[in-house]
């Protein structure tokens, strides 16, 4: 099988500091892959250099696209970038406020995603809309209202109905659950698990909470200062961890 | 089904003083289809280390451990999650799950990554709830608020969900009463008879001796000079 992302030897400078070194790996469709380390260990670096939100300056991220096979991303032309990262890929921002229009209505918000790669029925758009609603669990007679009037919670929801609505193959998120209620949380990973089941997806979440990842990710990735120390079976790396910092970061969890 | 061949296993802890614990070493057995084998020894000795290798869940520090033809010291994430998902199951002592998801879900779930239909995966939860006597009502609740023998029970419905080829018990009868241990038993014996290769450990000397063809004493592993 053909990974549907490679990542070759990302690098990522501020200066002459380093954002993320070295880092290598590949991801098979349908696969969840966690990253994990402490603030500063740049995986949110990593994480946007991926994505196309920041520029590295080393290395290869090759995208298994539908119709040309796999392909450096990095080398394609603008347009192609920016038409790939509204269809095959999605982003799902830690603050929904990054990922969403506030002043556009909550059904706006989904329908948009569908307008930009061609939909033009406004009662196909409408329908599609309330459907992705109410899979995240939005009640459709919210669909009118701005997400300036939504809960936490509801907004991250819409913004991942929203990322979701063209059937994208890879996502990408970035401390999806941080910040929000732990009940609330319980049900976005229910919600995250259930989609990524149903729809094949692969993804790549960054996360500081290592109950997330046992939940949600096959596989783990454990940086720190810019580098990955530590990668193997999710439920491996945390329970017999090998790296020094990975078995502090494993020992430091408080019990509940 | 299970074949381990020198396996060598330490813990070292990197930051208390970088303490190395040699757990196991010189560790040879192997488990045929059709065989359940009990692991034995004292607390401490090795147990659990030994299916948390069989399962990928610790790494082996040398030897093989191969099974169904792969040898997971040296097999790739993905290709022990296939394992995991086709051929190995485990029922762990402790019921991990992502809350708010109801029981029938939770037992369903191995099915339904292998890709089986929802209606007959869920048939097949319900048919092992039922025999393990998990009440109706409680099905489409959560297991995270049952009491311990429940949620017990409920973990051995989704370790039997699929009909695993090698199956890892740790203590499947432990917190059960005695009906529940006798369906427990009886999967077991299905399974067995089914051609699985089963390795377990039981403190319930009773359920040993029915279930368990040959019994493997793990503290013969135990590294003889610990430091």
């Amino acid at each position: 099988m053909t990974p549907l992302l490679q990542v070759r030897n990302i690098e990522k400078r501020y200066g002459v500091r380093i954002g993320c070194a070295d880092v290598s790996f590949d991801l098979y469709p349908g696969e969840v892959l966690g990253i994990v380390g402490e603030s500063g260990s740049g995986k949110s670096t990593l994480l946007n250099c991926l994505a196309g939100h920041l520029s590295p300056d080393r290395g290869e991220v090759i995208f298994d696209t539908r119709v040309d096979g796999p392909r450096d991303v990095r080398q394609m032309p603008e347009a192609e970038r920016r038409l790939l990262s509204r269809t095959d890929w999605a982003f799902v921002h830690q603050n929904p406020r990054d990922g969403l229009r506030m002043r556009v209505s909550a059904g706006g918000n989904v329908g948009e995603r569908l307008m930009a790669v061609g939909a033009r029925h406004y009662g196909d758009i409408r329908q599609t809309a309330g459907d992705w609603l109410t899979k995240v669990e939005i009640d459709t007679a919210r669909m009118d209202d701005r997400p300036s009037a939504f809960s936490g919670g509801m907004q991250q929801r819409l913004q991942i109905a929203r990322n979701l609505v063209t059937g994208p193959r890879l996502i990408f998120m970035d401390e999806p659950t941080g910040g929000l209620d732990v009940s609330v949380q319980a049900r976005l990973l229910d919600l995250l698990r259930g989609l990524v089941r149903r729809m094949g997806l692969s993804a790549i979440i960054v996360t500081h909470d290592l109950a997330v990842v046992r939940l949600l990710a096959d596989r783990l990735m454990v940086m720190k200062s810019g580098h990955v120390v530590e990668t193997g079976l999710t439920d491996q790396v945390l329970d017999d961890p090998q790296h020094a910092y990975t078995q502090l970061l494993v020992s430091s969890v408080l019990q509940v | 089904m299970i074949t381990v061949t020198d396996l060598r296993k330490s813990f070292t802890l990197h930051n208390q003083n970088s303490a190395v614990i040699p757990v196991l070493e010189g560790a040879n057995f192997s488990v045929a289809a059709g065989e359940c084998v009990a692991l034995t020894g004292e607390s401490g000795a090795g147990k659990s280390t030994v299916m948390r290798i069989l399962y990928g869940n610790y790494l082996a520090q040398a030897g093989r451990v191969v099974v169904n033809g792969l040898d997971i010291t040296t097999a790739t994430p993905r290709e022990i999650l296939t394992l995991r998902r086709e051929v190995l199951g485990y029922v762990s002592q402790f019921l991990r799950v992502v809350p708010r998801v109801p029981t029938l879900e939770v037992v369903a779930e191995p099915l339904l990554s292998l890709g089986v239909a929802e209606d007959a995966a869920r048939e097949r939860a319900a048919e092992l709830l039922t025999r393990l006597r998990i009440p109706e009502r409680l099905w489409q609740l959560s297991p995270t608020t049952f009491s311990g023998g429940e949620q017990q029970r409920v973990n051995i419905a989704r370790g039997f969900a699929h009909r695993y080829p090698v199956l890892l018990l740790d203590e499947p009868t432990a917190s059960l009463d005695a009906q529940n241990r006798e369906t427990v038993l009886s999967l077991i014996e299905e399974a067995k008879a089914e051609g699985a290769a089963i390795v377990g450990i039981f403190h319930d000397l009773e359920a040993r001796e029915r279930v368990a063809d040959r019994a493997i004493d793990v503290s013969v592993f135990t590294p003889r000079k610990i430091a």
